[in-house]
């Protein structure tokens, strides 16, 4: 009886740990596995395909890197209930605020339009013409978006993230030498030796890793969610669960494509699905779902970005829990922003291929500036208080920072001149 | 504004005139900024800024280069 009693007690606290976790749960989860988008989907089904498992080691280590980025979004957002736009505005000034304002929205604006070459692109496999898939996504945004309350929509996109989860099944599919994962995958080295192309390759995995939207979306999400500070510990392990997703997608989609693509030079991941359908139909289908997914889950989050970083420099109401009639500019400002890049994708001969280039190059110009700012405002005892980071987290933080900065930038070069690293 | 409703029609010249009269009106919001900054913040922004430029006159280049038709 009183195993019985302790075992109901102890069951009782983890379905109560759960359901806290579950109302808390969000925006790390959502951050993190939008973080997987149709870029992100094309960048490691193009490392599965050149080097095979070999790299699933280093895809493994930026789990850990993008936790540690993310967790001070939490942070800074819960105590200071700004998002990380005003707080550049209010800390450092207007001439870093526009220039971090300007920046992000075209970058955000950009990056729209490559996952709706990402969706289209997917639904094409299914025969479904560009211009339906376009009109379908927005009117199913639009829907999303205005339900009225950030809860509803956090809980439908939570929905959509688990599709992402996708891949996993797909892998499976293939029957991967388990063993040849572990050993090849596992097991730190660079195939071929530390040359361009490999150096290219992690450049572009970190680059897909770590996104400057990602810091503007995830602080004002905190802030939309009404986290408190008690919430903090909640909202880090809810990083955690994302980053740990994040890495699994990223594991299984090179998994996929390293197991059927195996030497071959891929460039999209659409034209990896077209591959893949020819020997497998039910993994290219499986493969095409997971790469309409990752687009509308980076769609509607980037978009989301940019609209609250807006309404929080030029005072309009900016949340999801406002009606239209009362937060006009900011809905308006969500849906100019996705209608235009969707309206680019079908414009007959539009270079999306060098959209697609330049968005990795302008990204360059603002993550460093959006890193080095949360690091700045993170170590202000005036803004964060007992929350200020630690000795540990500066350690962590500033090398984590320091990294991505040099990688990003020689990743940003790299894009601009092809063969400079060989 | 009566500038602004001068060069481009009474309607878009309102629009207009309000958009940048908001805009003076967050630059003077913001024109002090909150937080102190320490000498390795300010090294830090100032290192920005130098990185910044750099990129800049990259960008410059390669811009540069395709209209003159290198690589």
């Amino acid at each position: 009886m009183d195993l019985l009693s302790k075992f109901y007690f102890n069951y009782s606290k983890l379905i109560k740990t759960i359901k806290i976790y579950l109302l808390l749960a969000g925006p790390g989860l959502i951050v993190m596995i939008a973080d997987n988008d149709a870029g992100g989907i094309t960048t490691y089904a193009a490392t599965g395909a050149k080097f095979g498992y070999s790299l699933i080691w280093f895809l493994v280590l930026l789990g850990p890197v993008a936790y540690f980025v993310q967790e001070m979004t939490v942070r800074l957002g819960a105590v200071t209930k700004h998002g990380h736009a005003e707080a550049i505005f209010s800390a450092f000034g207007p001439f870093w605020g526009w220039f971090s304002l300007l920046d992000l929205t075209i970058i955000n604006w950009l990056t729209i339009v490559t996952e709706f070459i990402g969706m289209t692109a997917a639904m094409s496999i299914f025969g479904v013409p560009p211009v339906i898939t376009v009109i379908v996504v927005i009117i199913v945004m639009f829907g999303i978006v205005l339900s009225g309350r950030y809860w509803t929509w956090e809980k439908i996109t939570m929905a959509f993230c688990l599709v992402n989860l996708i891949y996993i099944p797909a892998a499976f599919l293939v029957h991967p030498s388990v063993g040849d994962v572990l050993r090849f995958g596992l097991v730190p080295n660079f195939p071929g030796g530390f040359n361009g192309t490999l150096f290219f390759f992690m450049m572009a995995n970190i680059g897909t890793t770590i996104a400057p939207w990602m810091i503007f979306f995830q602080q004002s999400a905190v802030v939309d969610k009404q986290m408190k500070e008690k919430d903090i510990p909640w909202g880090k392990f809810d990083t955690i669960v994302g980053a740990l997703f994040t890495i699994i997608v990223a594991v299984f989609v090179v998994i996929v494509t390293g197991t059927l693509l195996y030497g071959m030079e891929i460039q999209s991941a659409a034209q990896a699905v077209h591959v893949i359908m020819g020997t497998h139909q039910w993994v290219g289908t499986l493969v095409a779902i997971g790469l309409f997914d990752a687009g509308f889950l980076g769609a509607i989050c980037i978009a989301l970005t940019s609209s609250w970083a807006f309404g929080e420099v030029f005072g309009w109401a900016h949340s999801l829990n406002y009606k239209v009639k009362e937060a006009f500019w900011f809905y308006v400002f969500f849906f100019f922003g996705l209608i235009t890049a969707g309206c680019v994708v079908l414009i007959p001969g539009a270079p999306l291929v060098l959209i697609t280039l330049f968005v990795q190059v302008v990204a360059v110009t603002l993550l460093p500036a959006a890193l080095v700012f949360l690091i700045i405002l993170l170590n202000s005892e005036e803004i964060m208080g007992k929350y200020k980071n630690t000795l540990f987290d500066n350690i962590a933080n500033i090398s984590i920072v320091v990294c991505i900065i040099v990688l990003s930038t020689l990743y940003g070069i790299s894009t601009l001149f092809p063969n400079l690293f060989g | 504004m009566a500038v602004m409703e001068r060069v481009f029609g009474e309607r878009i010249g309102s629009i207009l005139g309000e958009f940048t009269g908001k805009i003076r009106q967050i630059n003077q919001k913001y024109a002090k900024p909150t937080i102190t900054l320490s000498r390795g913040a300010k090294f830090s922004l100032l290192a920005l800024e130098i990185y910044l430029i750099f990129l800049v006159a990259l960008l410059a280049y390669k811009f540069w280069t395709i209209i003159t038709g290198g690589t």
